[in-house]
C-alpha cells in the first residue's frame, strides 16, 4: 500500500483523485454507488452570485468518444448553497471545493467572499473558462490581462486555497497560467471543455440550443495531456490535470505529465463508481512499480 | 448498478426487439414509469449509456423486460445481443406514474411508437391495484403494434394505425374511444405532438394527465443537468424529477 496523500498548496488530499465540477452534483447524487468520502476532493457544481436557469434544452450532444454540453451554469446561487447545500456536505470526510463563476469581476469577488466564511470549504476553483455563458466565463480566461485582473481581485477577497480553472480555447495556455500564478493563484486546474459543435443533418439544424458547446470525454484527452505538460513546465504552483480521464492509466499519465492531482468528469456519467476504481488503480500501479508515494510519479518522465 | 443476464432476445419487427433480462439475485423493487441507464459495450461510437424505459417486470420469473427501438449504433448493438450475454444497468431510476385517487376512475393509457414501453408495466400495476385499465396504442402500421396479447392481459386494448392495417385508421388522438367515453385519468408516452394532443384532450375534459418524457440524457442521476425540461419550477432534470410529469407542471404550449 503506497502513500497516496498529496498536498496542493495548503490543501491536503488523502489521494490525488478529485471530481470535476458539473459532473458530480454535490456528491450525494453518487452516494448510492460509492463511499464518496474516499475521494480526495469533490468540486461541486459551478456556483454564481444569483440563481441561474442555464441554457434551454437541448444541452447535450453525444460525440465519438465524448460529449458536448451547453448546460450554462444552472445553479441556485451562492446563498442557496450556503443555506441548503453546505449543511448537508460540510461533515463529509473529504475536501469539498466550490467552483465559482460570474458575469463580472464583482460577481466573482462577491461569491468568493461569501464562501470564504465557510469553515469546511477549504478552497474554491475559479471558473474563468466556461464556454457556455454569454457574458463572463471563458471571456475572462482567454486573455492574459482579464485573467490576471479577475484573479487579482478574487485573491484580495478570498484567503483560502485558490485554484484557477483554465480554458483550452487559447493560443498559448502557459501564458494564461503564468498570468494567474503571478496574481496569487495557489494552483491551476486544466483543461475545461473545448469549444465544439454538432449538427443534425436530417433537420439541417445545430443540435445544441446554443449552437456551440463544450467537448469533454476521452476525445479531448491527448490535448489535455499536452496542455498539462506545457503548463507544468511553465509554472511553479501545482497543476491539477483533467480532460477525458476514464481510468487509472489515464490518471497516471496526467501525473507523469506533471499534474499533482487529477479530476474525473465525464467518466462519472458512464460509471458512477469510476473514482474509486481510479484510486485503487493508482495504488496498484505504485505498488507494481515499487513507488512508496504518489508524489514520486509527478512529472516523472525522466530525461525527454 | 447491476449486470443482468440476457435470457431471450425476441425480434418483434425489423425495428423493435424485446430484451428479456434476468438477474443472479432478486430484482430490486421497480415502480411503473421508471427507467434504466444501459451501458452498451461493443459499439465504439456509443459513448454514453442509453436511457430505456422498464417495459415490464415479472417478479415470479425474476425477469425485467426492455423494449428496444433500433435507432442508432447503440440500439443496433443491443438488438444483436445473444442469450447469456451480460448487460450493465443503472436502475431503477426516476420517479413513477401516480395512481388515480379514485378507484372507479376511468383510466386510459395512450402510447405511440416506442412510447408504449412504460405503459405495459403501468397497466399491470394498475390492474393489480384494482383499477379498470384501457390501452390506446398507435403505430404507423400493423407490424409495429407488438405483442398486443401482453396488454390484453391487463385491460381493453384499442389501436390505430396510420395506414389502417390494424384498428382505426389515423392517429391515436383521432380514435373514437376518446369521443365515446370520457376518461378521468390519462397516462401517455410517445412522440411529443401525440402527447400534446392527449394533454389537450385531458385539459378539455378537466381530466388528470401524466406524460413520460424522453429527453436526451447523460448521467441519469441528476448530476449533469443535461436533460432538463422547463416547468413551473424552472428547469428540472427529467432523469430525477421525471420522467413522469403532470401536464399542469410543464410549460407546454398545448
Amino acid at each position: 500500500m503506497a502513500n497516496l496523500n498529496i498536498n496542493i498548496g495548503k490543501l491536503q488530499l488523502k489521494n490525488p483523485v478529485m471530481t470535476a465540477s458539473g459532473t458530480f452534483g454535490y456528491g450525494s447524487e453518487y452516494s448510492d454507488f460509492i463511499d464518496i468520502s474516499r475521494i480526495g476532493g469533490i468540486i461541486v457544481k459551478g456556483t454564481t452570485i444569483r440563481a441561474r436557469q442555464g441554457n434551454p434544452y437541448p444541452r447535450m450532444a453525444e460525440t465519438c468518444s465524448g460529449m458536448l454540453n451547453a448546460v450554462g451554469l444552472q445553479n441556485k446561487g451562492v446563498d442557496y448553497f450556503i443555506n441548503h447545500i453546505y449543511p448537508t456536505v460540510k461533515d463529509i470526510d473529504t475536501n469539498i471545493i466550490v467552483n465559482v463563476s460570474g458575469s463580472t469581476i464583482e460577481e466573482y469577488v462577491e461569491t468568493a467572499e461569501k464562501l470564504n466564511s465557510l469553515v469546511n470549504i477549504p478552497a474554491i476553483e475559479l471558473n474563468i473558462s466556461c464556454p457556455n455563458v454569454k457574458e463572463g466565463g471563458m471571456a475572462f480566461g482567454t486573455n492574459c490581462l482579464s485573467a490576471a485582473q479577475v484573479v487579482r481581485e478574487v485573491r484580495r477577497a478570498y484567503k483560502k486555497e485558490l485554484i484557477v480553472k483554465l480554458s483550452p480555447n487559447v493560443t498559448d495556455i502557459s501564458e494564461i497560467a503564468l498570468a494567474v500564478e503571478a496574481e496569487g493563484a495557489d494552483s491551476v486546474s486544466l483543461i475545461n471543455t473545448l469549444l465544439g459543435m454538432a449538427i443534425d443533418a436530417e433537420k439541417r439544424k445545430p443540435v445544441l440550443s446554443t449552437i456551440t458547446g463544450g467537448l469533454s470525454g476521452p476525445a479531448v484527452k491527448p490535448i489535455a495531456l499536452r496542455m498539462v505538460w506545457q503548463v507544468a513546465q511553465a509554472v511553479r504552483i501545482p497543476v491539477i490535470g483533467l480532460g477525458g480521464i476514464m481510468n487509472a492509466a489515464d490518471a497516471i499519465e496526467f501525473m507523469l505529465a506533471g499534474a499533482s492531482a487529477i479530476q474525473i468528469g465525464t467518466a462519472n456519467f458512464i460509471d458512477p463508481t469510476v473514482t474509486i476504481k481510479v484510486i485503487d488503480g493508482i495504488n496498484d500501479y505504485l505498488d507494481r512499480h515499487k513507488f512508496k508515494s504518489v508524489t514520486d510519479i509527478i512529472g516523472a518522465l525522466g530525461d525527454i | 448498478m447491476l449486470d443482468l443476464i440476457l435470457k431471450e432476445n425476441r425480434v418483434l419487427s425489423d425495428q423493435y426487439n424485446l430484451l428479456i433480462l434476468t438477474s443472479d439475485g432478486k430484482l430490486p423493487d421497480i415502480l411503473p414509469g421508471q427507467f434504466a441507464e444501459v451501458r452498451v459495450d461493443g459499439s465504439p461510437s456509443t459513448f454514453l449509456r442509453r436511457p430505456i424505459s422498464i417495459h415490464y417486470v415479472d417478479y415470479k420469473l425474476n425477469e425485467l423486460w426492455l423494449l428496444i427501438q433500433i435507432k442508432g449504433d447503440g440500439t443496433k448493438r443491443l438488438a444483436t445481443m445473444k442469450a447469456g450475454e451480460r448487460l450493465n444497468l443503472l436502475f431503477p431510476l426516476g420517479n413513477s406514474f401516480n395512481d388515480p385517487s379514485d378507484m372507479d376512475a376511468n383510466v386510459l393509457l395512450v402510447g405511440g411508437g416506442c412510447g408504449v414501453a412504460p405503459l405495459l408495466y403501468l397497466g399491470a400495476h394498475l390492474k393489480n391495484k384494482g383499477y379498470k385499465v384501457n390501452f390506446l396504442l398507435g403505430a404507423r402500421t400493423k407490424v409495429d403494434l407488438m405483442e398486443l396479447c401482453e396488454y390484453e392481459r391487463f385491460g381493453n386494448v384499442y389501436t390505430t394505425t396510420e395506414d389502417g392495417s390494424h384498428g382505426e385508421r389515423g392517429f391515436v388522438t383521432q380514435h373514437s374511444v376518446l369521443k365515446d367515453a370520457p376518461f378521468d385519468h390519462y397516462y401517455t408516452c410517445g412522440p411529443t405532438p401525440m402527447m400534446k394532443a392527449v394533454a389537450r384532450q385531458a385539459l378539455k375534459t378537466k381530466a388528470n394527465c401524466e406524460v413520460s418524457l424522453e429527453n436526451t440524457m447523460a448521467c441519469g442521476i441528476g448530476a449533469c443537468l443535461c436533460c432538463v425540461t422547463d416547468t413551473t419550477d424552472g428547469h428540472v432534470c427529467v432523469c430525477t424529477e421525471g420522467p413522469v410529469f403532470n401536464i399542469t407542471k410543464l410549460k407546454w404550449q398545448i
